[in-house]
Order: structure tokens, then C-alpha cells, then sequence
């Protein structure tokens, strides 16, 4: 007992210690750091229009993309628990492709297909529409890379809830709209919008296929990450800071409404 | 779908030839050899550190537990370019720690540490959360000590979700370049990620040498997804029958 | 091997599971420990198997101290209500188990082990997972593990309680069987008295942490220690004097000294016995049994007067005036 007890407790201490460094550590230290200079330039630079631009700029890509991700997620993950249609098993294994895939790859994949010379950029071009280092393919750009959360969140609470109660409203009368907005929809919510505040993390804080598509110009296409990587390339590191702090907050509250909505299971 | 297509359309671009020069020439092959064994260094790490903080979360009780639990997270929450910022704050030229491992591959390694953090500890968790106690009390009854228990009964049965954990972790640290861009320095043959090569090799202009990377590491993805499901399958495989 | 568990004491947070129990378990009984579920029966197995570890008391094996003693090290075989089957394991390695870790010959564990799947008729079925089994199977597989490194204490906790009725009939005789066969100590949990009285001979009834009575099956049944053990052993009814089982009341149609008045309200065959529920002077209902032929005698019909008293040497207090309260 006594030598469970020792192992018990080293492990803990090895736990802690290891989230200490690699993880409480740096977070807790940026906020410090933060103040170095003062609080005057802290504020000069969360005040600067190109900062305020790049903040307004990420949450308009995220306020598109968190609710395209939305109706896709579901519409795929009732796809797959409740139909049945040839290749679901790949749909099923390719949703997870952006989880596995590096956004570099993405960003250049748009690139590729919206750039000069590309099979949909030059029509596109022609008809005078701007995609490439636009707010489109930032959006696009955003849209693949966090693609998965909501899906991922559904589909196991689909399965879970299993299809008895949409069979009984459809007895009772119901048409498969009415059965979703009132059985379907309710019974799946949670986890919903866990998807969605996953989703949305991944949106504020995406910088590599973002990065790519954007073309990053000054006042137009700059999102608040690529701006955080600006400062630091200036060696404005107290700017890199400011910014990222500010991010980081947001990071926070997306963490606290993690904890409110994890689904019962994860919570130990 | 069709984004993905364009990549392999232009990595063949320069034809076969073409791919093949820019794949094995020697940036491109010292790059993404930096990748790979990067990743595959913390995916290892990640294999025991998620266990051991899964197990921790599990079996442990301790004041602030919920706290800590909540905290595993954060590296899903955070920009991963603020990640690689908090990393420079403490482990940077004016680390307060006194350990500065800027533009070194301890840096990579450390960065790609903080963002695949929570992959195994996530995976593990539930299942040894639904693992049956009984299962090891039953082992111990008929003679088992601590040692065999965990190796002959856990271990078998969080396996999967390690692996799963881990191959997740494996590709995320494959592909990352947010964390790594401010730390990692870029140093060609030195600290220069196939991410970061990519990324360098769009921005002046030679996409087809880009493309022939990206292909590289698409075909890594595709793999691990691959691994995935196959852990999937074998791991319900007895629960199926009947 | 004799167990002997002395003054042992267990609480979880507020909650006192055990309260000073003493119990002695003689080398080769089967004993039953019988309760309500939360009584603390199985907290107290598990301390005798080293699962859970006593805040009081002690517990020996042959005399010998063995409450510091890790589980490993106590030679116990022990039976888990929900199998706690190895489930990434066929039902061979299962079983086999104890004997690998022990690094017994591969030789002798593969005889064993077929012997053992032989004796809970498993042998066709060793090579499944236990997930490809039924209950009943997977019940005896857990039992072939235990016995397989012949333990000479042999404790099962509720085993049959997750299986249905048929099966745990059978399984209930088949135990019975293997304890008489093999030379182990036997300590069942369980919270069906019916259980415990077909297979034990000795019971243990346990409620609220503390022992209430420890004999032969009928020593409970026939003279209970208390209103507790009466009432676990089936239904029965409250008189004025004390309680009364249903069949140790008697119905006549004519006034008696001592007997109370009832309406009839029901009559229920059985098969060989009658239920008579009755409705008594305050409007309170309880029930009678009475056998085939008694009834037949008396010929009961619906709304009709009977006269209610305790047969004599009925077991329990005998008392006057019946009908105060039915207690189930």
C-alpha cells in the first residue's frame, strides 16, 4: 500500500510538473512580459487601426465560417449515422482530413486552385471576382481547416441517441423537418455546440492555410495572428504580446465555456 | 475535395523528373527529415506524458484537479502562433528561467510538445474512465502485482487509445508551422521544417517545388487516417461478434 | 482455511458501512453473507479478499494475521458479481492467467486450464472473447480463473446477480456441486435469501454494517434473532403481540377466544397453496396462506366473515389480534 501511495504520488508530481513547463508556464509568463513596456504601449498598439482591422477582420471570417461549419457538420453527421449511400465509409474517413492535414498544404491547395492559372482562379478572374487574397479564400481557407469539430461532436451523440424517438414522432405524424426542429435538433444540442465553440477556436486563432491565401496586405487581409507574427518580425515584441494576450483571453473564454459544455463523459 | 486535386495536379507540373529533383533535393530532404523525426520524438514523449496525465486525471483525486483538467485544453483553445509566443516569453533570449532554446530543434520539439499536448491525454482519458476496475482488482486476486496489472490488463486495453492519441499527435506535429514560425528560426538544414519550406518556397513564387513537398505530407496524412481507422477496427474487433 | 474476521470496522466518508463485525468461517463451509444491498456484506468480502482495507479489526487466515496483507499474497480466489472477465483476452488466457504470472510450466497451465474449461463446460468455447459469451458463460469462466490456481478460500460477490432466473438456479446448483467436490472455503454475497438457503450451510445476515444473526439456514428461518431476520425471510404480517409469517396464520369460520375478525376480500389459487387476502376490522389488508385443502374445507367466498388467529408453534412472538399492519 505504501509503495502505491509513493507511485501515486510521484506520478502526480511528474504530471504537474511536466503541464507546469510546457504548458501553465509560458501562457502565465506572456501576461507578464506583456506589461514590460509599460501599459502605454500595450494600449497604443490594441488602438492602432491596423490592429483593430486584423481583430474586426478574424471575427468576420469566424462570424462566416462558424455557421457554415454548423449546417455542414450536421447535415454530414446525420448523413452518416442515419443513411446509407455508396462510399460513406471514405466521406466518413476524409472528414478527419483536416485534423491529420497541415494547413500549409490547405493554403496551398487554394492557392492553387483560385491563383492565376488555376482550374477555377482564372474564371473566376474573368468574371472580376477576387478570391485569392481576398476575404474569400480566407474563408475558404478558414471553412477546411475546421471543418471536422462539428461533425465529430454529432455523430457520436447521434449514434448514441439512437433512432427510436424520430421513428415515434414519425408515427405520431410529424414530417422529417418538424422531426428534426423539434427531436432531432434538441436531442443533439450540446454537442452541437461544443462543436461549435471548437470550431470557433480554430477559426480565431488559424494562421498557416491563412496565411498563404491571404497575401497579407497591410489594412485589408492582415488577421489578428498574421498581425502578431508582424510585430515579431518587427521586433515589436511587446506588440507580438499585446496582441497575442488579447488572443489568448479569447482562448480562455473559449476554454471556460469548454468546461461547462464538455459532454459527461470526458470529465474525469 | 477539389483543392486537394490541385496540389498533386501541380507537384507534377515539372513532370516525374520534376518531383523527384525537388523531393530529393537536399533542403527539401533535410526539411522534411526534421519533420518526421520531430514528430516522431513527441509523438513518443506524447505516448507516455498523455498516459501519465490521463492516468493522473483518472485515478488521482487532488484539490484543483478539475482545474488541471481543464487547463489540458488549452493548447485547442490558443492561436497556435500565441503558443509559439508564450514558448519565446519563457524559454527565449530573455528566458527568466535562464533557458534559451530559441532557433534550435529543442525548440521544435518543445513547441510541437505544447500543441499536441491534449491528443493522447483525450483519447485516454474515456477509456480508462469506462475501464472496469473490477478487471484489475480480479487480476490482483489471482496473484498479479502492480507492475503485471498495468502491463497485462491496463495497458492492453488503453492501448488503442494511445496509439490513436498518438497518431493524431504524429500528424498534427508533421504538419505544424504556427507554433514553429517564430521559435524555430528557419534555418535551412537546421531548424527548417517541411511546413515552413512549403510555406517559404510559395512565397517566392516556386509553387510546383511547394507542391511537391505538400504531396509528401498529404500522402502522411492519408496515411495516418489510414492507421486510425485500422485501430479503430481492431480494437472493437472481439466486441462485434455476437 | 478458516477465516476469521474480528471486530472489523468500515466507513466511506459519513457512511458506516461496517460496525464492529465478528465472523468466524470454518475450513471447508460454504457461508453465505446475506443482506439488503448497502448492508456492507460486500464491503466485508472484500476485506477478507484485501480489496478494501479495515479502519478497525482484523481478519486472519488458519490464525494468521493477514490484514496488512496485499491481495496478491493471500491465496484467495475471488468471484466478481459483473465477471470482471479480461476482455481483450480469449477465455483460455483468462484462465490461464494466474497460472502464467505464477511462470508455471506451459505444459501444466494448458492442463489445467483444459481441465478447468472441461469442469465449467467451456471447452468448446476457449477460444472466444468473453464479449461472445452469454452471462451464465462468461459467470463461469470467471470461476474456472479463480479456481484455476487453487485458492483455499474461494469468495464470490452477488456472482448470479446479474443473470436471470433460470440460469442462476442452475449456476446455484452447480456451485454447490463444485464446493463439495473441490477442498475450498467458500464465502457467497447475496441478497436472496432463497439464494443463501439452498446453497449455504451456514448464513450471515447482515443489515446496516453490523451482523443480526449467524446460523444454519433454518436457525434463521425457525427461530429468528429478531424482527429483521423475520421479515428478510419472506413476508409477514404485524399482530397485536409481534409478527407472524402468512402461513402460520389459521382461518376459521367460527368465533374463537384469541381470534380477531376479517372480511374476506380475494381468493388467489396458487397451484398448491391459497392466498387469501383479507381486509381486517380497521380496513387494513394483509394476507394468509393456506394449502389447497385447507381452503377447500372452509369454502371462502368474497365478503365473507373469518376469524383470524396464529397457529400454535408458529414461529415468531405468538400474539393476540392480528391485522395492525401488512409488512412485505
Amino acid at each position: 500500500m505504501h509503495g502505491r501511495t509513493l507511485r501515486r504520488l510521484s506520478l502526480r508530481g511528474f504530471a504537474l510538473f511536466y503541464l507546469l513547463a510546457v504548458l501553465v508556464g509560458p501562457v502565465a509568463i506572456i501576461s507578464w512580459r506583456t506589461f514590460d513596456n509599460g501599459i502605454g504601449h500595450v494600449w497604443s498598439t490594441l488602438t492602432d487601426p491596423a490592429t483593430v482591422h486584423a481583430f474586426v477582420l478574424t471575427l468576420e471570417i469566424t462570424a462566416i465560417a462558424v455557421p457554415i461549419n454548423t449546417v455542414f457538420g450536421i447535415a454530414v453527421g446525420l448523413a452518416i449515422v442515419r443513411r446509407d449511400f455508396p462510399l460513406k465509409g471514405l466521406l466518413n474517413a476524409f472528414i478527419d482530413l483536416p485534423l491529420a492535414l497541415s494547413p500549409v498544404v490547405v493554403g496551398l491547395s487554394l492557392f492553387l486552385l483560385y491563383g492565376r492559372g488555376g482550374w477555377l482562379g482564372d474564371w473566376f478572374m474573368r468574371h472580376g471576382i477576387q478570391i485569392l487574397f481576398a476575404l474569400p479564400a480566407m474563408v475558404l481557407a478558414t471553412i477546411f481547416v475546421s471543418l471536422p469539430f462539428v461533425a465529430r461532436e454529432v455523430i457520436p451523440t447521434l449514434r448514441e441517441i439512437g433512432d427510436e424517438q424520430e421513428q415515434a414522432a414519425h408515427t405520431l405524424g410529424a414530417t422529417g423537418w418538424q422531426t428534426f426542429r423539434r427531436i432531432t435538433l434538441p436531442a443533439i444540442r450540446w454537442a452541437v455546440i461544443y462543436g461549435v465553440v471548437l470550431t470557433t477556436a480554430r477559426c480565431l486563432g488559424e494562421y498557416g492555410a491563412v496565411a498563404i491565401v491571404s497575401g497579407r496586405i497591410e489594412g485589408q487581409t492582415m488577421t489578428a495572428t498574421l498581425t502578431v507574427e508582424d510585430h515579431y518580425d518587427n521586433f515589436d515584441l511587446p506588440g507580438a504580446y499585446s496582441i497575442s494576450i488579447v488572443l489568448a483571453l479569447m482562448a480562455i473564454l473559449v476554454l471556460i465555456a469548454m468546461i461547462f459544455l464538455r459532454p459527461e463523459e470526458a470529465t474525469a | 475535395m477539389l483543392p486537394i486535386a490541385a496540389v498533386v495536379w501541380e507537384s507534377r507540373a515539372n513532370g516525374a523528373a520534376g518531383f523527384w529533383s525537388v523531393v530529393s533535393d537536399s533542403q527539401a530532404v533535410s526539411a522534411l527529415e526534421l519533420s518526421l523525426v520531430c514528430a516522431l520524438i513527441v509523438a513518443g514523449i506524447n505516448a507516455a506524458t498523455g498516459t501519465i496525465i490521463a492516468w493522473v486525471l483518472v485515478r488521482d483525486d487532488f484539490r484543483g484537479k478539475s482545474l488541471v483538467n481543464a487547463i489540458i485544453d488549452l493548447p485547442f483553445a490558443l492561436p497556435t502562433i500565441v503558443a509559439g509566443l508564450t514558448l519565446i516569453a519563457l524559454y527565449g533570449p530573455r528566458s527568466p528561467v535562464g533557458i534559451d532554446v530559441t532557433d534550435t530543434r529543442t525548440a521544435i520539439v518543445l513547441a510541437l510538445l505544447f500543441v499536441t499536448l491534449p491528443f493522447v491525454v483525450r483519447t485516454v482519458q474515456p477509456v480508462l474512465l469506462e475501464l472496469d476496475t473490477e478487471m484489475e482488482e480480479a487480476a490482483r486476486s489471482l496473484g498479479a502485482g502492480e507492475g503485471t496489472v498495468f502491463r497485462r490488463i491496463v495497458l492492453p486495453n488503453i492501448l488503442p487509445g494511445i496509439l490513436s492519441g498518438v497518431a493524431l499527435a504524429f500528424a498534427r506535429a508533421v504538419g505544424e508551422i504556427g507554433a514553429l514560425i517564430l521559435i524555430s528560426g528557419n534555418l535551412p538544414f537546421k531548424t527548417q521544417v517541411a511546413s515552413v519550406f512549403i510555406f517559404l518556397h510559395i512565397q517566392s513564387g516556386d509553387t510546383a517545388g511547394a507542391s511537391a513537398i505538400a504531396v509528401v505530407l498529404l500522402a502522411i496524412s492519408f496515411a495516418v487516417l489510414l492507421v486510425i481507422g485500422a485501430i479503430r477496427y481492431f480494437a472493437t474487433r472481439h466486441e462485434h461478434a455476437r | 482455511m478458516s477465516i476469521e474476521i474480528r471486530n472489523v470496522g468500515k466507513r466511506f466518508g459519513d457512511f458506516v458501512a461496517l460496525d464492529d463485525v465478528t465472523l468466524e468461517v470454518e475450513t471447508g463451509s460454504l457461508t453465505a453473507l446475506l443482506g439488503p444491498s448497502g448492508s456492507g456484506k460486500s464491503t466485508l468480502l472484500r476485506i477478507v479478499a484485501g480489496l478494501e482495507r479495515p479502519d478497525a479489526g482484523s481478519v486472519a487466515l488458519d490464525g494468521e494475521d493477514v490484514t496488512a496483507r496485499a491481495p496478491q499474497a493471500r491465496g484467495i480466489g475471488f468471484v466478481f458479481q459483473h465477471y470482471a472477465a479480461f476482455k481483450h483476452m480469449t477465455v483460455r488466457k483468462n484462465v490461464a492467467f494466474g497460472l502464467e504470472i505464477r511462470r508455471r510450466p506451459k505444459a501444466e497451465v494448458a492442463e489445467r486450464v483444459d481441465e478447468l474449461l472441461h469442469l465449467v463446460q467451456l471447452h468448446g468455447l476457449a477460444d472466444r472473447y468473453p464479449a461472445q459469451l452469454s452471462g451464465g458463460q462468461r459467470q463461469r469462466m470467471a470461476l474456472a480463473r479463480a479456481l484455476a490456481v487453487e485458492p483455499s478460500v474461494l469468495l464470490l460477490d452477488e456472482p448470479f446477480g446479474a443473470l436471470d432466473a433460470r440460469v442462476r438456479k442452475e449456476l446455484r446448483v452447480w456451485l454447490r456441486r463444485l464446493h463439495d467436490e473441490q477442498d475450498v472455503t467458500t464465502v457467497i454475497v447475496t441478497h436472496d435469501q432463497e439464494e443463501a438457503m439452498d446453497v449455504a450451510d451456514r448464513i450471515a445476515l447482515i443489515h446496516e454494517g453490523r451482523i443480526q444473526q449467524i446460523g444454519e439456514p433454518r436457525e434463521l428461518y425457525d427461530a429468528p434473532a429478531n424482527d429483521f431476520v423475520m421479515t428478510f425471510f419472506g413476508p409477514v404480517v404485524r399482530t397485536e403481540g409481534g409478527l407472524v409469517r402468512p402461513h402460520d396464520l389459521e382461518l376459521s369460520l367460527d368465533e374463537r377466544p384469541g381470534a380477531s375478525e376479517a372480511m374476506v376480500a380475494r381468493v388467489v389459487h396458487l397451484g398448491f397453496e391459497v392466498r387469501v387476502d383479507l381486509l381486517d376490522g380497521n380496513g387494513r389488508a394483509f394476507s394468509t396462506q393456506l394449502t389447497r385443502d385447507e381452503e377447500a374445507e372452509l369454502e371462502l367466498e368474497r365478503g365473507q366473515i373469518v376469524f383470524v388467529s396464529p397457529r400454535n408453534g408458529s414461529v415468531g412472538t405468538p400474539g393476540l389480534g392480528v391485522g395492525e399492519e401488512l409488512v412485505q
